[in-house]
């Protein structure tokens, strides 16, 4: 299979169509391939009724199809069994999933620790919890270069730490979090740990088990699959222990006029009709990811990152946020100096570059960076060199015509 | 591509660089902050009313030029106006970029704004510090207004 950046490229319907597009946004959403529509098509126009309550074939047919996309996204993540697959509507869905299940099992003083560099996704519901329950919500703090700072872990910890949860890699600087440190840290405490896998999926399959945290979320739209639909791996043992967040169809065991009973997990937290579709398609998506050579697309990846940070570096005064040499995801934030994101972006966009200016839902982070906004581009395997000059003689561009 | 049918146009870039009413007020008799979430803009507009009329303005803008020169704008202009004339202008300046009328009547800097019809987005920056504006005057004499306070008192809005 040809893993050239035009070749995959031409897989993508709206690229294909749009050759001028110069799309550096995929850390926001990525765009879909083309099996992932067909798959949608496909299972719609043969395959459409609600799942786990009718008894006729087109029912069974959905209900296969639902069941087969849980079983390929235990694949994708190397979970132990597609009972630990949890669909929701995105990883949003499945944090909050978590902080209200978990949640619900802690008490008063209990101490939960997230870190600055969090996505709002995973920041907000914690604070709510803390408002709403008690419990202590402790930060990891960043250092200069945004990574994770684990140096203080354990007093961060303290003696009541009993959850963990943390973003796989930062949709800000794309800097990896030390997963190892912190689960290790975990299990020596007694907690579990949470791992935010939003922009780690678009990179390549996941290996929950060698991770060895006890949840993981991630986005359908976010690994060139639809919007709409998410998935949380819970650990068989973690699921069960959880209560259920939303009540409904088909979470249930037995409700009478007294009282319910839960069903088991995964059923336990998907009340209501799940997006079937949507479901079928991501697994449409994660089948396809899950064909590729990762090995080649991440060389391709970093190089492109590599090159972009490289031109970067000559336009003076240009912060470049995280890490600035070593190992990322190819996400590349800046601040340049009296140049707001948001009028870069759109000088950019005259020329056919989608990227994205603002606070990337990580307001915390770009305080502790000392800036409101900045300017991202993300890097996905269908990005190649000319998208990066292009960006860079953008940014050419945007400085003349904004200064 | 005429200046005049420019985003960036001249007109902006003055107006925003030259931040016409930045800084504080003394004696404020009604603050808000708002913020555009989307993009980060934030401003604090600070008034001061005379008979009902502005008799001070001050504005801390952090955004885009759009904003920053619509904050401007207010600076240079906003003396003299009363509470229902700023939800007029405001108003109008809201239809004009939304294309339904022309340039809010004695306001004919507004028409530096005109391009940014074309960006739905842009809209909210060239409005924050018009909200803004509203904003604190609604505080004055009313600081327990339905505006939300946060922990340092200030109104805090988004829009």
């Amino acid at each position: 299979m040809s893993h050239t950046a035009a070749s995959l490229r031409a897989q993508f319907p709206l690229l294909a169509a749009t050759p001028e597009l110069h799309y550096l946004d995929s850390a926001a959403t990525a765009q879909i391939h083309r099996t992932v529509l067909d798959a949608v098509l496909h299972h719609e126009t043969t395959s459409r009724a609600n799942v786990l309550r009718g008894t006729y074939r087109l029912a069974e047919a959905a209900d296969l199809a639902y069941e087969q996309a849980r079983q390929t996204a235990a694949r994708f993540l190397n979970a132990g069994s597609a009972d630990e697959i949890v669909f929701t509507s995105g990883a949003t869905a499945a944090l909050n999933l978590v902080s209200h299940a978990f949640g619900a099992t802690l008490q008063p003083g209990d101490r939960v620790l997230i870190s600055v560099a969090e996505h709002h996704s995973n920041f907000v519901p914690w604070q709510m919890l803390r408002d709403r329950c008690g419990i202590e919500l402790t930060l990891i703090p960043v250092s200069a270069d945004g990574r994770l700072d684990l140096e203080r872990l354990a007093d961060l910890m303290g003696s009541r730490c009993r959850f963990i949860a943390v973003t796989q890699c930062s949709n800000v600087t794309g800097a990896w979090t030390d997963v190892a440190a912190i689960v290790a840290a975990a299990r020596e405490a007694g907690a579990r740990v949470l791992l935010d896998g939003a922009q780690a999926v678009q990179h390549g399959p996941q290996d929950v088990q060698a991770l060895g945290g006890d949840f993981y979320a991630f986005s359908g739209h976010k690994c060139f699959g639809p919007g709409g639909v998410g998935v949380l791996w819970g650990r068989a043992e973690a699921l069960t222990q959880m209560p259920p967040f939303l009540g409904g169809g088909g979470m249930i065991a037995e409700v009478t006029p007294e009282a319910s009973t839960w069903a088991a997990p995964p059923q336990r937290f998907e009340a209501g009709t799940p997006p079937i579709a949507q479901a079928v398609g991501l697994a449409a998506a994660l089948e396809w990811m899950m064909t590729l050579d990762w090995t080649v697309i991440r060389a391709r990846e970093d190089a492109l990152c590599k090159r972009l940070i490289e031109g970067l570096a000559r336009i003076p005064s240009l912060h470049l946020l995280g890490p600035q040499n070593g190992e990322r995801a190819p996400i590349v934030s800046f601040d340049i100096p009296g140049l707001h994101p948001h009028d870069i972006c759109q000088v950019l966009d005259a020329q056919s570059l989608a990227l994205r200016g603002g606070h990337h839902c990580a307001q915390p982070l770009l305080a502790a960076f000392g800036v409101e906004a900045c300017t991202r581009a993300s890097i996905a395997l269908y990005n190649d060199e000319a998208d990066i000059e292009a960006l860079l003689g953008g940014l050419d561009c945007a400085r003349r015509e904004l200064s | 591509m005429n200046d005049a049918d420019s985003l960036y146009q001249d007109a902006i870039k003055q107006c925003a660089r030259a931040a016409h009413g930045h800084g504080r007020l003394e004696n404020v008799k009604g603050e808000a902050k708002l913020d555009n979430p989307l993009c980060g803009d934030r401003v604090r507009m600070q008034v001061a009313l005379d008979g009902g009329r502005i008799a001070a303005v001050a504005h801390e803008t952090k955004g885009c030029l759009l904003c920053r020169a619509a904050a401007s704008l207010i600076g240079a202009r906003a003396a003299g106006l009363d509470a229902a004339a700023v939800e007029t202008l405001t108003g109008e300046l809201d239809a004009m970029l939304k294309g339904a009328v022309a340039i809010p009547a004695g306001w004919p800097e507004l028409a530096m704004f005109v391009p940014a019809r074309a960006y739905p987005s842009r809209h909210r920056c060239v409005l924050l510090p018009f909200r803004a504006l509203q904003a604190a005057i609604g505080k004055v004499g009313a600081r327990d207004t339905a505006i939300p306070a946060n922990d340092h008192g200030e109104a805090k809005v988004v829009i």
